[in-house]
């Protein structure tokens, strides 16, 4: 990578302005082609027959009558994915969740598939394949998976990470450990400790738009895919591993994405539309029903988790230990891990242990969600810290200021911190408005701290100049939140110019690059990274084309201000010339002009945000009313500060319905029961109270332009915010996510009966 | 030489050593030299190891050179949403 990354301390002209977002009039008039609404000549309905038991042997499935209906064009079976990963597991994983091969692992686990002339038929040839089950016990709870007479659901899983190896199998997958010093010693040292045991669970990340694509692959081996993803370039990886084509073979185009947060991030129905595809002949059109998006698709992990913090009378902590036990679905995941790592990351610790287990449950596969398993491991951490001032008499802003990491501070998942933002924030929320707010009868006031790794990755970009001076940006990165105008931004920003003349679009996986998925909040990190090289490629073009057309050497041109200039006295009489000029002259002075990038975006930086919020509980029922929310959190640079508020009220408003009434709920057959918008209530804008946001800029010295990534960590204080806000207000701690009415009227009569 | 720090899972798998010295100039060299003395790194390594310089995370720039006197620490590599 021939860039330099560091940040410059430039002074901006369009990076930090507003202007409205390219997408926006196709999204508000309709026109905008999501997942579902792209069609094919010809195309076919695909459907999925999925398992109604928690835990099944298949024994037999027979799909000779499905394929004898008229109109049935094609029907698989796991027999149609033969397993060609090669000894990936994390492959096989995917592809056994695609379609089960022995096992169903969970009620909707996908066994078979049909694509037929129109979606009526394709449900009556489902209906006509016969799957001869034997019904296994099953466990879906977290904590009773690991007793060790919990039925086993893989007899080929032995924990990893213990000390000596197991001689029997698990449903734990894994167990690992974090932290330095040592926890017995310090908390011999404090004078409050404050140990509690808390419980979240399972919740969907809840995108409105389904997954959902169209397959087409011809008669010669080639195709194409039509599908909504984080990752249409990690989606041609997995269809084509898993398919057994070349990559190259394989055009997968992203449509628009309404919502992924994490939970389109692998292949879930699109390896199964290509099989179909390939046996039908035809394009098969592949669309989830919400049903099967929340039995069949990636919710995140159901938490168990253990916490004990200790402190001196000062406000010191001494010591603070964690034991964190993540579902995983079926599958081995390393969930756990990730919270160990970030639960305690935002304080300055001399002692501290966590210690994560992976476990395995009859529940759809885990996914990723926006900063994945951090929010559970901040709410039983931030929960704990807040008692803990309480118990010392400390004010719980002043308490964690006090413990707040800084730089040079040992993280508690091992590295030392360079320059980080966790001081600041807690800083801004303690002068905020917003803690001066009068609170009414039964309103309490939280808050709480969160933290976020943030990631880079493999990026790879593209940079058009046309000969009328106007500017195509192509991308790899899907765009999740807004981040094409943010790099409009960008180049405007190198080149010169006017945010109008630049058009920025998601390129399909033929046109550009490898490019990994939009995840770990890296879209726009990477991405303008890769739009400042590209731009600054193309720039040096254009100097050399200025270069010709004044017939001087190219050392003498600089650019500047979107036009080549040219330096010394010999050419003090020669004009500017414009990026539009020169572009106009590129027929006659080598041709088209464009700059490309590709690079590996390192150094995202690590993030940190603080919340408060005021909620009201009606001690009579239970209910919940969010009165004020307030979002502060560290931007680096905010490229385009509408967008970037757009992600911390994005992440607060999932948070509020994560913490407040959002779960799984399983029958005791293993069958999940509330599968519908319905009966999983997310918040509508009825539920939610304008959140104010507050962005700080603390450059990262890792970009050129200081950005951080902001996706994710404005999901990770919210459940601990407000479960300490409902704990405030209705003077019970609340132990157990979603606080839902029932939930905590059984607190507030529990404590009112003790 | 650098002083790499690993984490619980990697130091079991070192016969129970939480740091080891490598001569390495850069993380490439570094993942190499582990994979030779330990090859029980090997697929862990495979599957993606992070490394922290002076607490800046690297997942995929094995270029990037290790300073006399930085602090290395090996770490999961991680999923994000």
């Amino acid at each position: 990578m021939n860039f330099d990354p560091r940040f410059s301390g430039r002074k901006f002209t369009s990076v930090g302005t507003r202007p409205i977002r390219p997408d926006g009039v196709d999204k508000v008039t309709g026109r905008a082609r999501y997942g579902a609404d792209f069609n094919m000549a010809g195309q076919l309905v695909g459907r999925v027959l999925r398992s109604p038991h928690a835990h099944a042997k298949i024994r037999k499935i027979d799909t000779s009558k499905a394929e004898k209906l008229p109109g049935v064009k094609a029907v698989i079976t796991a027999a149609d994915l033969p397993d060609l990963t090669d000894g990936d597991a994390a492959m096989y994983d995917i592809l056994d969740n695609c379609m089960a091969r022995t096992k169903a692992l969970y009620d909707g686990h996908a066994v078979a598939a049909v694509a037929a002339v129109d979606a009526r038929t394709a449900r009556q040839a489902l209906k006509l394949i016969v799957v001869d089950y034997e019904v296994l016990p099953h466990v879906t709870d977290v904590d009773e998976a690991m007793n060790h007479h919990a039925p086993l659901i893989n007899d080929a899983i032995f924990t990893e990470g213990l000390e000596e190896k197991p001689v029997k199998p698990s449903n734990v997958t894994k167990r690992s450990q974090f932290g330095h010093g040592d926890v017995h010693q310090g908390f011999g040292h404090a004078d409050f400790i404050v140990e509690r045991s808390f419980k979240t669970e399972q919740t969907h990340q809840g995108y409105i738009e389904p997954h959902a694509c169209v397959a087409s692959v011809s008669s010669d081996g080639t195709a194409d895919l039509w599908v909504c993803t984080q990752g249409h370039f990690v989606y041609r990886q997995h269809c084509a591993q898993l398919l057994g084509m070349e990559a190259s073979k394989l055009r997968v185009t992203s449509s628009e994405i309404g919502g992924g947060f994490g939970g389109k991030t692998h292949v879930w129905a699109e390896p199964v539309a290509l099989a179909l595809s390939r046996k039908a002949g035809r394009p098969v059109k592949l669309v989830m029903t919400r049903d099967e998006v929340f039995r069949a698709s990636g919710p995140t992990s159901a938490t168990s988790i253990d916490i004990k913090i200790g402190a001196r009378k000062d406000g010191t902590i001494t010591a603070a230990e964690a034991t964190l036990r993540y579902s995983c679905g079926p599958y081995a995941g390393s969930w756990a891990e990730i919270g160990a790592m970030t639960a305690f990351a935002c304080y300055k610790l001399d002692n501290v242990k966590t210690v994560g287990y992976e476990v395995l449950v009859n529940r759809p596969k885990t996914a990723a969600y926006r900063a994945p398993s951090a929010p559970m491991a901040a709410f039983a951490v931030e929960s704990a810290v807040d008692e803990l001032a309480k118990e010392i008499g400390m004010d719980p802003v002043e308490f964690r200021i006090r413990n707040a990491a800084q730089e040079g501070t040992r993280s508690s998942y091992g590295p030392v911190y360079g320059p980080i933002g966790i001081g600041p924030t807690l800083e801004a929320a303690k002068s905020h408005p917003h803690m001066k707010a009068p609170l009414g009868p039964n309103q309490g006031r939280g808050m709480a701290c969160g933290f976020w790794f943030n990631f880079g990755g493999q990026t790879c970009t593209d940079l058009n100049i046309g000969m009328d001076g106007s500017v195509s940006l192509a991308v790899g990165t899907v765009d999740v939140g807004g981040s094409r105008a943010s790099l409009s931004l960008v180049a405007a920003e190198e080149l010169g110019i006017a945010y109008e003349h630049v058009k920025a679009i998601v390129a399909d996986t033929s046109s550009l690059g490898y490019n990994d998925m939009t995840d770990g909040s890296r879209g726009t990190f990477s991405s303008s990274m890769a739009t400042i090289s590209a731009a600054r490629n193309a720039i040096k073009i254009l100097r050399e084309r200025a270069a010709q057309m004044w017939d001087i050497a190219v050392d003498d041109v600089v650019w500047e201000k979107g036009h080549a200039v040219a330096k010394g006295e010999k050419h003090g009489n020669l004009g500017k010339l414009s990026l539009k000029e020169i572009a106009a002259a590129s027929g006659k002075t080598g041709g088209p002009i464009a700059g490309h990038s590709e690079l590996v975006a390192d150094g995202a930086g690590v993030s940190f945000a603080t919340h408060i919020c005021d909620i009201e509980v009606d001690p009579e029922t239970g209910s919940t009313r969010v009165i004020r929310y307030t979002v502060v959190q560290d931007a680096g640079k905010a490229v385009h500060p509408t967008y970037v508020e757009g992600q911390y009220q994005g992440g607060a408003a999932q948070g509020i319905g994560w913490a407040l009434n959002e779960e799984y709920i399983y029958g005791k057959d293993g069958r999940l029961q509330n599968p519908g918008f319905l009966d999983y209530r997310i918040p509508v804008c009825s539920d939610l109270p304008m959140i104010d946001t507050q962005i700080l800029e603390i450059p990262n010295p890792n970009h050129p332009y200081g950005v951080r990534g902001v996706g994710e960590t404005s999901i990770v204080p919210p459940l601990a915010a407000i479960a300490n806000a409902v704990s405030n207000a209705a003077g019970v701690r609340m132990t157990h996510i979603p606080m839902s009415p029932p939930r905590i009227l059984a607190a507030i009569e529990a404590e009112r009966g003790g | 030489m650098v002083e790499v720090t690993l984490w619980g899972a990697l130091g079991q798998l070192a016969g129970g050593q939480s740091k080891v010295e490598i001569e390495a100039k850069d993380i490439r060299e570094l993942f190499r030299k582990l994979a030779e003395q330990y090859p029980a790194f090997e697929p862990l390594i495979d599957r993606g190891i992070a490394v922290a310089i002076d607490g800046t995370i690297y997942r995929d720039t094995w270029s990037k050179e290790l300073p006399q006197g930085a602090e290395i620490f090996l770490m999961p590599r991680l999923a994000g949403g």
